[in-house]
């Protein structure tokens, strides 16, 4: 109890309100790069910045209190993220492989 | 003996069964075998039958296997024997015996040797099923089983589509009157609660009054599927069309027995028709309107089978008054000698048709007396039959018999009997003008081939049974021996003269000699219009009236004319007003509709990944702002 109060005055100069707005705006950033994007590899790349961006909002709330969850959870996001990238690489590469380019519209036959 | 009745009717099914199942592979000579045979065994099964009958004189009743059961309704496939069936299945049994053994020669060149004996057997089997059947529900599987096979056998030579009309014709006139016969039964089921005819007609018996709606409902339904199937006013027009078949299925199906099935039905539930006064008059009606109508129309044909087809009608008419008039048992004596002299009359029309290479036209016919001796001898017998000529045939004793209790069925009788009377005259004429005019006069056209002994031996017996079939009910002037209505009276009530009558038997005498003599007027007149001075009745039909009345008789008083106006016309026009079928159109609106919700959502399938990807983000938005802000 007493630990868990000292690591509460540790880092209580972050506000938590920083850390989550933070982590908003990167979420943002990583949707609209999804969206706006065509190059497959930055559409990837903004993705792993969304999912960091969940994993910073989860930081910022378990240091608010005091719980470990947030770091627990935290590692299961960087567990995911690096198994999401493997595959989306080897996607990305048999992509290339047919369509000998990293356009994303390209791969429109699903279309209708 | 009479465990053995189940196998009457099963015999000839059994028949049905081989020779459809080997489709005409086998030789003509065990096709011949079985189908003449199987219903050979069922009339003699039915002979030792009615034997053990008429020894223990009780009815009996044979359960063979319960057919269904649903709910509180039970059915079984049972048969019942008393005095009216055994009449029916013997005059069935051997009437188509012999009609099947003059087949095996007639048809005997036909490429449907196998096709033909398998539909008479089944039709054998159906008309068994109908005359034993205990319950009324088989009862109507026998009835539209007949119709089935009276289908087939019209169409039997189905490449021309006439006949393919004329099958199709019969089966939709038949129809109507079996319609309203099934609602019938599901009036009598729903308000009695059984279908077995004798329990059935007790409890109406005991639940209705006489005069009760229901009954005269219940009665006059009946009354229509007997109509339909007996062609009687105002369902004839099938019968003359029916012709169509080969000349034995026009002796078996439309003259002897399936045509006589109405006659049987009303006999069958004749305590329904004592129930229900209304209908039961007008069975009397019907039958005498019938019987002139048709006697005209059988008066101006030239097709011979045609006149044969009308004089069906006519002498149906006479049973339908019988019946009218509460003269059960004569009503089924009528159906006896008819069936004996009918068959006949088809069978020797059958001969001369063939030997004049299929041709129908009786004034292209003459002079065949001494040609066909066999044809003529066997025609005249019936023809004399047909016209009651008195004391030597059988017809004289049942039309007599008829008559005379017409006349004495109260206030009506004088009149139904004046009909009735006027129509034994033009009888006598119509079928001697036949006579005169087909065996006598000089040849038109030589007949070719021979008869074999299988077309002789029918004809024969038929002939002894029209002369000698009516002495089983001698009159009271003759010694008076009704045996006939004796074992009948069991089953059948007395008939008028006997409950109330309303003249003295010297009437009788007076009345049976009126008859008499005018049959044999008619025979005169016959010989004098048609053979002897033929230029006066030429003279009277090229009149204008005399025209336009041939005419309308010969096409059978228009009902055709009227009926195509009437029904066929109205409905063919508003078939063809509903081609693109109006219902549809709903349908076809709802069709559209999810067709174009298809092109609208296959239009968001854009199949670019980052579109899919905004869908999911802008869902999830909304989502989440609705989980916070609402």
């Amino acid at each position: 109890m007493n630990e868990g109060i000292v690591v509460a005055e540790m880092t209580a100069d972050v506000p938590m309100q920083y850390g989550l707005l933070l982590a908003a705006v990167l979420f943002s950033l990583g949707v609209i790069g999804v969206l706006a994007r065509r190059n497959i590899i930055f559409i990837l790349m903004s993705i792993e910045i969304m999912l960091n961006a969940a994993g910073l909002a989860f930081i910022a709330a378990g240091a608010r209190w005091a719980a470990a969850d947030g770091q627990i959870m935290f590692i299961l996001i960087l567990a995911l993220a690096a198994a999401e990238v493997s595959v989306g690489l080897a996607l990305i590469l048999q992509f290339y492989h047919r369509t000998v380019t990293v356009d994303a519209d390209a791969a429109s036959e699903m279309r209708g | 003996m009479l465990d053995l009745l189940a196998l009457v009717p099963a015999f000839p099914l059994f028949g049905f069964a081989i020779l459809f199942i080997t489709a005409g592979t086998l030789p003509r000579r065990w096709i011949a075998a079985i189908g003449v045979g199987s219903v050979g065994i069922s009339a003699i099964l039915a002979l030792i039958v009615a034997a053990g009958f008429l020894s223990a004189q009780q009815p009996y009743t044979q359960i063979v296997w319960r057919w269904m059961a649903i709910g509180g309704f039970n059915s079984a496939v049972g048969f019942y024997l008393d005095a009216l069936s055994v009449v029916m299945m013997l005059v069935v049994t051997f009437v188509s015996f012999l009609i099947h053994l003059y087949s095996a020669e007639f048809m005997a060149d036909d490429e449907g040797y196998s096709r033909y004996f398998a539909y008479m057997n089944l039709f054998v089997a159906a008309m068994l099923v109908l005359v034993l059947a205990d319950n009324l529900l088989l009862l109507y599987l026998g009835w539209e089983g007949v119709g089935l096979c009276s289908y087939l056998l019209i169409g039997f030579w189905y490449r021309d589509p006439a006949n393919g009309l004329a099958a199709r014709k019969a089966f939709v006139v038949t129809r109507v009157g079996d319609t309203a016969m099934v609602i019938g039964l599901f009036v009598l089921f729903t308000h009695l609660g059984a279908l077995e005819i004798q329990p059935l007609m007790q409890r109406a018996q005991e639940s209705w009054p006489v005069g009760s709606g229901l009954a005269i409902a219940a009665a006059g339904l009946l009354l229509g599927g007997a109509l339909g199937k007996s062609a009687q006013l105002p369902l004839q027009v099938w019968l003359p069309d029916a012709m169509a078949g080969p000349t034995p299925v026009s002796a078996l199906i439309h003259a002897a027995t399936m045509v006589t099935a109405g006659v049987y039905l009303i006999a069958r539930t004749h305590v329904l028709y004592e129930l229900a006064p209304p209908i039961h008059t007008a069975v009397a009606v019907i039958g005498a309107l019938t019987l002139l109508l048709a006697a005209f129309s059988a008066l101006n044909q030239t097709d011979l089978k045609r006149i044969l087809a009308y004089s069906t009608i006519s002498q149906i008419g006479y049973m339908f008054l019988a019946l009218g008039v509460g003269a059960w048992a004569a009503a089924i004596f009528h159906f006896m000698t008819h069936a004996f002299f009918k068959a006949l009359l088809f069978l020797a029309a059958g001969v001369v048709i063939q030997r004049l290479h299929e041709e129908h036209d009786i004034f292209r016919m003459g002079g065949l007396r001494r040609r066909l001796p066999l044809a003529f001898w066997s025609f005249l017998i019936g023809s004399a039959s047909l016209a009651a000529l008195p004391f030597i045939d059988a017809g004289f004793y049942s039309k007599d018999l008829i008559l005379w209790e017409t006349w004495n069925s109260g206030a009506n009788g004088p009149w139904l009997w004046l009909a009735g009377i006027v129509g034994a005259f033009l009888t006598a004429i119509y079928i001697f003008r036949a006579v005169f005019v087909v065996f006598f006069g000089p040849v038109n056209i030589e007949p070719e081939g021979r008869t074999g002994f299988a077309i002789a031996v029918p004809l024969i017996v038929l002939s002894l049974l029209a002369l000698a079939g009516g002495f089983v009910e001698i009159p009271e002037y003759l010694g008076g021996i009704p045996a006939f209505t004796e074992l009948l009276s069991a089953v059948l009530p007395n008939p008028p003269s006997l409950t109330a009558p309303t003249a003295s038997s010297a009437l009788a005498g007076v009345l049976t000699g009126i008859a008499a003599l005018l049959a044999m007027l008619g025979v005169a007149v016959a010989f004098v219009a048609f053979l002897d001075r033929p230029a006066f009745v030429t003279r009277l039909i090229e009149s204008p009236v005399g025209v336009t009345l041939q005419r309308f008789w010969a096409a059978g008083w228009g009902f055709d004319w009227l009926y195509d106006r009437a029904l066929t016309r109205p409905f063919v026009w508003l078939a063809q007003l509903n081609r693109s079928d109006i219902i549809d159109f709903f349908y076809a609106g709802v069709a559209w509709l999810s067709e174009a919700g298809w092109r609208l959502l296959s239009r968001s399938q854009t199949g670019l990944v980052r579109w899919y990807a905004a869908g999911v983000a802008f869902g999830s938005a909304t989502l989440i702002i609705l989980a916070v802000f609402a």
